[in-house]
């Protein structure tokens, strides 16, 4: 294959990277935009989506579409009633004190990976897509006889991929719409504004904490759902997310939903693009560098705005 | 008594009891114990920038790292003997501490937190990337000939464990003595209240970098003993968990106690050791310990019998 189809595949397979990381991404910064804690543990609960999603599959049986649409309200709703649980036994009681919620969402996340790792087990398994058609992409070339255009052999993409980026899409227009016309969004946003003056307005703060801590799991999970046909579900897999969200979320801007939304799709086709040209281990070493950078020196974010 | 007395019967009967358990112990608790007080001169180290300073670093496995692979790499690669090797350790610690805390004490907080999270887990990565001379993950070992301090055979158990000995006993005073001293008073103090203690002009970044430096150092010197005692340096030394690891072994033993680190290594390695009887998910109990102990115990094992007991603990 010639450098031109090379990158637009990787920027095809970047865009699905991206969809899912924005979801993820997005329900880690919702967590620290309004409750200003860093939740260690959110890869965990992307990873638990995914394994609920293969078990949830593999009772309904039936044509795989059953199976995955049923995963796909239930995986969100589970984790989100776990994470709801979490919030109110544990971050509740030590009052979401910032560095003591690390601590918990540490102890959180070896938790929930060595709880599934004895009942799950540590084999990788599949789940597999409602819908899966090969569309071959056709590339164009000024040739010797002038404009023509074929198909290369390796440049391709799946319908199911193409869901993926759609669904993101829709999602996370669900969750900008919450945020900004419903009233429930107008307390997250008012809690996020000023806690002690929320309170004395009579919101119970306490309720919409778990209720976001809620969602952000659940966001998690969903994500996790669109992509356990395309990757595999394992119970380590929830390390790479939380790293990649961190990175997505440090760089658009702590708390900010649309700088977060940009740094997905930023990060994720880079990540595409650049894993061509280098070795995964540096890209990452790269990436790594560059959030840890961007803290010390733009603590506001890249496309964030400074305040106070 | 006076305090001073009391507490130098307490800490010098800790270092003989350790002195005299060499003789007496089973072979099996022996070897364990040498590691022990390795792992408990990490948490000393990281005591001292977490429990003193209140700085929670999520980073110090790249110091331990440091010293693991400051000493390794000049043993493997470059033919050293175990002393220069050692010191050169202890430079790399220092070193990487000292430039790591140039960036990272620009940030305070959460963002301190996720900072020397990302350049450790960068040090993890660059490890894995220059696998040819690191071995990555796969790690390796330190011959038995090349492990001949001053021809002392380190590979002995009982050489080990009094090398772990003395290692542990001089990290451990140093901490004592750090933490008596006006110095280490000053660091309680940014601890508490660091705009009061830069209000009464006390340089605060001096104080924290310098804290960072020691705290680095330390490690490092227990990462470059841990390899020379143990023979072997593996990547996995440096990922997140390794840097998970002294943070719960000094909340669990009690942060801001000179003994907690070694209480808490001590209570921590034989929880892990019988579970790992049980389950292969030992890692489960870690993370059960952590969140009972933000819940229930933040002082620690050692902070309660300071807040209920022995008051003048230091």
């Amino acid at each position: 294959m010639e450098l031109g189809p090379y990158i637009l595949l990787a920027s095809l397979e970047g865009s699905v990277t991206a969809a899912v990381l924005a979801l993820t991404a997005v329900g880690l910064s919702l967590v620290f935009g309004v409750m200003r804690v860093v939740n260690i543990a959110h890869g965990e609960f992307f990873m638990l989506g995914a394994v609920i999603a293969w078990y949830v599959a593999h009772a309904m049986g039936g044509h795989p579409a059953i199976g995955f649409v049923a995963a796909l309200v239930l995986a969100p709703l589970l984790v989100g009633a776990i994470a709801v649980a979490a919030d109110m036994t544990i971050l509740k009681r030590i009052d979401y004190d910032p560095e003591r919620t690390i601590v918990a969402t540490i102890g959180l996340l070896y938790i929930i990976q060595q709880l599934t790792l004895m009942t799950y087990g540590p084999e990788a398994r599949p789940v597999e897509a409602p819908f899966n058609q090969r569309i071959a992409l056709p590339w164009f070339e000024w040739g010797e006889k002038g404009f023509e255009f074929y198909f290369p052999w390796g440049l391709s993409t799946t319908t199911y991929k193409l869901a993926v980026i759609g669904a993101a899409a829709v999602v996370l227009c669900g969750v900008w719409a919450m945020m900004t016309r419903t009233r429930i969004g107008l307390l997250m946003r008012a809690t996020q504004a000023d806690r002690d003056m929320a309170l004395a307005f009579g919101i119970p703060v306490e309720r919409v904490y778990a209720l976001v801590f809620g969602i952000g799991a659940g966001l998690a999970a969903l994500a996790a759902v669109l992509i356990v046909p395309i990757q595999q579900a394992h119970y380590l897999m929830g390390a790479d997310p939380l790293l990649l969200s961190f990175i997505v979320v440090i760089i658009g801007g702590l708390g900010s939903l649309p700088g977060t939304v940009l740094a997905a799709v930023f990060i994720g086709l880079s990540d595409g693009i650049i894993s061509v040209f280098f070795s995964p281990t540096l890209a990452k070493i790269l990436a790594t560098l560059l959030v840890g950078l961007v803290l010390v020196f733009r603590p506001q974010g890249l496309f964030g705005t400074r305040t106070a | 008594m006076s305090e001073t007395q009391r507490i130098l019967i307490l800490h010098g009967g800790l270092l003989v009891l350790l002195f005299v358990l060499q003789f007496v112990l089973p072979a099996y608790h022996h070897g364990n114990l040498a590691r022990i007080m390795v792992l408990a001169t990490y948490a000393v180290g990281y005591n001292i920038l977490f429990g003193y300073t209140g700085l929670l670093s999520l980073g110090h496995a790249l110091f331990f790292a440091a010293g693991m692979y400051g000493m390794g790499l000049t043993i493997q690669h470059a033919g050293f003997t175990p002393a220069p090797a050692l010191l050169v350790g202890l430079v790399a610690g220092a070193l990487v501490s000292g430039a790591l805390a140039l960036l990272a004490l620009r940030t305070a907080g959460v963002a301190f937190m996720i900072v020397t999270l990302m350049f450790a887990q960068a040090g993890y990565l660059t490890i894995l990337y220059f696998g040819e001379y690191t071995r990555g993950d796969e790690g390796f070992v330190i011959q038995q000939a090349q492990r001949v301090l001053w021809g002392i055979d380190l590979s002995d158990p009982t050489n080990r464990y009094f090398a772990a000995w003395g290692l542990f006993g001089i990290c451990l005073l140093i901490s004592l003595w750090l933490v008596r001293a006006p110095f280490g008073r000053t660091l309680v103090a940014i601890r508490e209240n660091e705009e009061r203690v830069r209000m009464l002009g006390y340089d605060t970044f001096a104080h924290k970098l310098t804290a960072m430096v020691i705290s680095g150092t330390i490690a490092a010197a227990a990462g470059a003993f841990y390899g020379l005692l143990f023979g072997y340096a593996g990547a996995s030394f440096a990922s997140v968990q390794y840097s998970i690891f002294p943070l719960l072994w000094v909340l669990l033993g009690g942060a801001g106690t000179v003994l907690g680190p070694f209480v808490g290594t001590l209570f921590m390695f034989y929880l892990i050791d019988l579970s790992s009887g049980i389950t292969t998910a030992y890692m489960l109990i870690a993370g059960v310990v952590l969140v009972a102990l933000t819940l229930f115990a933040p002082q620690g094992l050692t902070g309660e019998l300071r807040r209920r007991v022995w008051r003048w603990l230091p």
